[in-house]
């Protein structure tokens, strides 16, 4: 019910906006299509055609993009746009949502990951979640983090977690903060420090991507700051996918972005250019504030 | 006229009063221009005059009746002649009774002119008094009825008053249970201490054997009476034990079916069918257990060789295991399903089975509401009563064979009070002190079980 009149206002926003003249040099542009650099060379991911249904209510529209590999994107867009519901699409996370349907081609690497013979356990391990809420499981810290390695059964010896747990919890920035309390619980932390416990949790399984659903929406700005500059660090051995509500945050951090508008996707690319000189109006509406 | 006669004068009266309270509040509000002016609505000023009507009637009413029994007997009394008066005790209490049923018109074969004479005045005493008590009702309901309607202006806070009392009535209200609570408690606390007047504490909290039958003459041929508690309480917790052990794991495991797995379909079928379970009365769960669980466990018992008594402690264990189900699946259902889903998908997220997620982040995160739920079926268990009378026995056998038949707290506290009993005798007090020790442990479990459920509440709301 909510999300009907939010959607409808920012409807009503959209077509005013359209059906004002186009200013600039900028190109009246088809109706559905993507403009701006959607698709890259060898991309780690690569959807083409997607849906999403919840029930018989769609929620995406026909969106095809890529994720390079190593790349940051971040997918930006008005409340209720389907940004979320694009990336919980990534790793078969809608599966858990009752009525949730995922229609289109969806590749990691090549190999589908809707196909129905795929086992999604080891599609989640290789591409991990971090959640808009900090999620810590009621156990000690060190087990929050052992919790992946010890499922997927990565390691045998106890020493070998130790390691695990160290090296996710140092990439995470949180070791110095926790290693003298591993064994405390995970939820008695600060929410900041539990976000980078929950980061910690993921990347322990090493996973190739990590979708991070505003993983910063709930924090404060320095424990904000700490995220994203982990989020740079982190690009150098993974492949990220942010959906964020801050659009200086998906400036600082990403080098790709798509801008997704009532559940269709109108434009990606290069961070800078997004943010300088969008190619579609909307997108230009978007950042400039004129509605979100 | 009769007691609910004036009753319902007396109501009429209060709404007769509401009527003319509100009147005037509204006469009053015309005069100084509109009801705005009033500092209540009109029904606040109509309500307190009702008040001021009913409340003072039916507190002179409550307490005539009250006080109205012992006057009358007192007068009753002094107008016996002397010889009669000095009785005392029990003997005059047969006479005051002969005297009641004169009055009551039963005065076949008494013939003392006295006592003919004293229940003549009865009579007569009863109905003067009912028709005092009617005139000082309603004159007293009349006269604060006249005296709150005088009051009635247009700066009274008649609101604030009227929720006053309203929310006296409220507290009076809850404090019901609180009061009933705590007669129970001191009813049965005084006759154990009669009980432990003659029986030792520690012999009734340490002693193995139980045989209450007592010799109540001295030269009566009769048990010694033992009053050892053990064996009874080992009897509850073997009963308990397996009942929990049936319930326990059968009820948490639907619990996660329900509400992990499970359609919403499936869920809102099954759901209200396990409920339904809940509702059987446990008398049929105890001819259940009597007439076929008992004797089917006994005859493959025989299959299997071995010596099955025909009232087992396992029958009885079995079917109240099976009542305590639906408890259990319900109470750890609500838990698991107040687990954030933000917790499984966390877990999801790294890529673990929904197994996986279940057993090491769900239940682990339930465990506290779960537990509770658990101690809260074991104090049922223990307080279960029907089931155990009717398939467990009465042999109070001090042994941890579920095949044998024991018995338990609650069918020798029946056993006990069923039938004619004399309250001057350590058998029947036992009872009481049987109970009062029941009635501590479920209130210990109660009270652990209530304190981990609230803390898990705080963690997750």
């Amino acid at each position: 019910m909510m999300e009907a009149t939010v959607e409808s206002t920012i409807e009503q926003s959209a077509d005013s906006l359209v059906s004002r003249p186009a200013t600039g040099e900028r190109a009246p542009v088809a109706e559905g299509e993507t403009v701006g650099s959607p698709f890259v060379d060898s991309p780690k991911m690569a959807m083409r055609n997607v849906d999403v249904f919840y029930n018989d209510k769609q929620a995406i529209f026909d969106v095809s993009m890529d994720i390079g590999s190593n790349e940051v994107v971040s997918m930006i867009g008005p409340s209720g746009c389907g940004k979320s519901t694009f990336l919980r699409a990534l790793n078969r996370m809608n599966d858990t949502i009752e009525g949730a349907r995922v229609e289109g081609s969806l590749r990691l690497e090549g190999q589908d990951i809707y196909d129905p013979k795929l086992d999604v356990v080891p599609l989640r391990a290789r591409v991990g979640m971090v959640f808009q809420k900090p999620n810590p499981f009621p156990k000690s810290i060190y087990d929050n983090v052992a919790y992946g390695p010890r499922i997927h059964g990565l390691v045998d010896r106890r020493a070998d977690l130790d390691d695990v747990v160290e090296d996710s919890l140092q990439r995470a920035g949180l070791w110095n903060e926790v290693k003298d309390r591993l064994n405390q619980p995970g939820t008695g932390l600060s929410g900041g420090q539990q976000q980078r416990l929950c980061i910690a949790r993921t990347i322990a399984v090493s996973p190739e991507v990590i979708l991070m659903d505003e993983p910063c929406s709930a924090l404060d700005p320095i424990a904000t700051a700490k995220i994203e500059e982990l989020i740079a660090e982190l690009s150098e051995n993974f492949t990220i996918a942010i959906v964020t509500h801050s659009m200086q945050q998906a400036a600082r951090v990403s080098s790709r972005t798509a801008y997704f508008h009532l559940g269709k996707l109108i434009e990606v690319n290069d961070t800078e250019r997004v943010f300088t000189n969008p190619e579609h109006e909307l997108t230009e509406a978007y950042i400039t504030g004129r509605f979100g | 006229m009769d007691t609910s006669t004036l009753l319902a004068i007396t109501a009429a009266l209060a709404a007769l009063a509401y009527v003319i309270g509100r009147g005037r509040s509204l006469s009053q509000a015309a005069d100084i221009g509109g009801i705005r002016k009033l500092n209540s609505l009109p029904f606040y000023y109509g309500m307190l005059t009702a008040l001021w009507c009913g409340l003072p009637a039916l507190l002179l009413l409550v307490l005539w009746l009250i006080f109205d029994e012992a006057i009358i007997q007192a007068l009753l009394i002094e107008s016996l002649p002397a010889d009669m008066r000095d009785l005392g005790g029990s003997e005059l209490g047969l006479l005051l009774n002969s005297v009641q049923n004169i009055a009551n018109g039963n005065s076949a074969g008494i013939t003392n002119p006295d006592l003919l004479a004293a229940g003549q005045l009865l009579v007569s005493l009863r109905e003067n008094s009912q028709r005092a008590l009617a005139v000082v009702v309603l004159s007293g309901g009349l006269l604060f009825g006249v005296f709150g309607w005088a009051r009635i202006r247009p700066q009274q806070k008649a609101r604030f008053q009227v929720e006053a009392v309203f929310k006296i009535v409220l507290l009076l209200c809850s404090c019901i249970a609180i009061v009933t609570t705590l007669g129970i408690v001191l009813s049965v606390l005084f006759e154990s201490l009669r009980f432990f007047q003659t029986v030792p504490f520690f012999d009734f909290v340490f002693g193995l054997d139980w045989s209450p039958q007592m010799a109540i003459r001295s030269d009566q041929v009769g048990g010694s009476g033992a009053f050892g508690a053990v064996p009874l309480f080992a009897g509850t917790l073997l009963i308990s034990a397996i009942a929990m052990l049936v319930a326990v794991p059968t009820g948490l495991m639907a619990a996660i079916y329900l509400s992990e797995y499970a359609g919403s379909r499936i869920r809102s079928a099954v759901k209200p069918m396990l409920e339904v379970l809940a509702g059987i009365p446990t008398v049929v769960y105890g001819f259940f257990a009597a007439l076929t669980v008992a004797p089917m466990i006994r005859d493959n018992g025989a299959v299997l060789g071995l010596d099955v008594s025909s009232e087992s402690a396992l029958a009885a264990g079995l079917v109240m295991g099976v009542m305590i189900i639906p408890f259990v699946s319900s109470l750890s259902d609500d838990v698991i399903t107040a687990v954030p889903q933000s917790l499984r998908d966390g877990s999801f997220g790294l890529g673990a089975t929904q197994s996986e997620t279940i057993r090491q982040v769900v239940i682990p995160a339930a465990l506290p509401g779960i537990v509770g739920g658990v101690l809260l079926a074991v104090s049922r268990a223990i307080g279960e009563t029907m089931i155990v009378v009717m398939a467990a026995g009465l042999a109070a056998n001090l042994t941890a064979n579920p095949l044998e038949s024991v018995t338990t707290v609650t069918v020798q506290i029946v056993t006990l009070l069923v039938g004619d009993q004399e309250f001057d005798s350590p058998k029947t007090l036992s009872a009481f002190a049987l109970g009062l020790m029941l009635f501590v442990v479920t209130l210990a479990l109660n009270y652990i079980a209530l304190h981990v459920v609230r803390k898990y509440r705080e963690q997750y709301e």
